[in-house]
């Protein structure tokens, strides 16, 4: 292992994976990642794999649809076979006029944005997902470039273009501390040792609250434990993904034929990745309801992982004036595979004192200081 | 008999030709071999291929089978028709 680096990037997930290689890619190849397993051991390869421009917010929005853009050209760019990304859309259904406002809005915000997003009524839904149980929906949005991504070989496609331009990593590799000295940055402590260094980014999903106590940053993140199931693969019966906020599903058919489908419920902040029980039951009687083929479906399955939820559902992307040389990547509420490139691009941009892509104003941490939030992003299951 | 005719996980086709590949590309333990080819991650979950790839992982590297860690087993321990969970919890209530 190395003992000095200029950088150190802590998370093997598809942020420290993207990270590294934009890093590695501008010429920037002192950069280390750490990993405290194995790659995609955390949120991103516990994910659903589901990749969707359609949010309520504009940086997620702007976020998205740049991700999405990279995407479309990820194994040309990353020199790599196959990260089973396949475009045949999202679509969203709700349950009543309260929902069908909110779509509304959406809607008008994402085509100002240029997504092509549209408005359905259910009839419309229906011929999209002719297995659709379009009792109890009101209406539902569509967009057709929205899709399915292989979270683990999207990740290995990134490692391996770092690795290939000089990037290191080192799995199986725990952080115990970070080392600050008078507000700077001076190394990361390791179960495997000490590596002495300038700059520090938390890419560590579910823990970024604790790696920021180990600079002495106080992050206003908390993680919670969401759950999902995957069937057994069979041939194919439905292209989009569907969800629903009211409803409270995400339900897609991967290219390789397994269903996988999760949902959420207001459970206790905390690092727990258990699978329960109760789970199952509400999970299997919300998709037999609403797609009832897939009931018939067995479950091989099922695993939990970490949204680590920030105040706004927005990404914390940027520095602080608190500790020199510390960057955060996290936050990402559910949404941080699908956001990757973008992540990527950016905190390179940061790092490297380039002209960042996109405004930071509403991505930096800073944005919460001495604010309460009030407007957040509501589409997230 | 030729690596490349010798099945491995049936559930997902991986072979032990495959498996070969990917330790000479630094894939060594069972987790990132279930992510990156899907072995031990079908229908049978690992129940007809874990000990083979537990096993040919340790004769490749030369490490005795006691220190190369099983995959780690998630429920269900058999596949169950979402259906009959469905109808399964209903009836409790």
């Amino acid at each position: 292992m190395k003992n000095k680096a200029k950088i150190v990037i802590i998370g093997g997930g598809i942020s420290g994976a993207s990270i590294a290689y934009n890093l590695a890619e501008k010429g920037e190849t002192d950069v280390v990642v750490l990993e405290r397993h194995y790659l995609t051991s955390g949120a991103t390869g516990r994910c659903g794999a589901g990749v969707r421009q359609q949010w309520g917010t504009k940086m997620n929005c702007l976020i998205a649809k740049k991700s999405i853009e990279f995407f479309e050209k990820a194994e040309e760019i990353l020199d790599y076979d196959d990260v089973e990304f396949k475009q045949e859309g999202y679509l969203i259904v709700g349950s009543d006029e309260e929902e069908d406002e909110l779509f509304e809005k959406n809607v008008k915000l994402q085509q100002s944005l240029g997504i092509p997003a549209k408005k359905l009524t259910p009839e419309e839904a229906k011929e999209i997902v002719p297995h659709l149980n379009t009792d109890g929906v009101y209406s539902a949005t569509f967009c057709k470039t929205d899709g399915h991504l292989n979270p683990f070989l999207m990740t290995d496609a990134y490692y391996k273009a770092a690795k290939r331009r000089g990037v290191e990593f080192y799995t199986e590799t725990e952080v115990t501390g970070i080392d600050v000295e008078n507000g700077e940055i001076k190394g990361v402590k390791t179960d495997k040792g000490y590596i002495e260094c300038e700059i520090v980014v938390n890419a560590a999903g579910g823990y970024a609250k604790q790696i920021g106590e180990m600079a002495g940053v106080d992050i206003p993140v908390f993680s919670q434990n969401r759950e999902i199931l995957v069937t057994e693969p069979i041939e194919r019966m439905q292209d989009p993904m569907v969800i629903s906020f009211s409803k409270n599903i995400y339900c897609q058919q991967t290219p390789h034929g397994a269903f996988i489908m999760g949902r959420g419920d207001n459970r206790e902040a905390g690092l727990s990745v258990e699978s329960t029980w109760k789970f199952l039951d509400e999970m299997a009687k919300t998709v037999t309801n609403l797609l009832p083929p897939v009931g018939e479906l067995r479950v091989i399955r099922q695993w939990g992982g970490l949204y680590n939820m920030s105040p706004d559902r927005q990404p914390i992307i940027g520095g602080t004036d608190e500790v020199k040389g510390f960057y955060m990547a996290c936050g990402f509420s559910g949404h941080g595979f699908m956001f990757g490139p973008m992540t990527g691009v950016l905190i390179s941009e940061l790092i490297l004192g380039e002209e960042p892509s996109m405004p930071m104003e509403e991505l930096e941490l800073s944005r919460f200081d001495g604010k309460d939030v009030e407007a957040y992003e509501t589409n997230v299951v | 008999m030729d690596p490349k005719n010798i099945i491995i996980c049936r559930c997902s086709d991986v072979t032990l030709a495959d498996l070969f590949e990917l330790f000479d590309e630094g894939y060594t333990s069972f987790e990132e071999l279930k992510r990156i080819a899907r072995v031990g991650m079908g229908p049978c979950q690992a129940n007809t291929c874990g000990k083979m790839v537990q096993w040919e992982i340790s004769k490749y590297f030369k490490k005795p089978l006691e220190e190369i860690p099983f995959h780690n087993m998630r429920p269900l321990t058999l596949g169950v028709k979402l259906r009959a969970i469905k109808e399964a919890a209903e009836d409790e209530e």
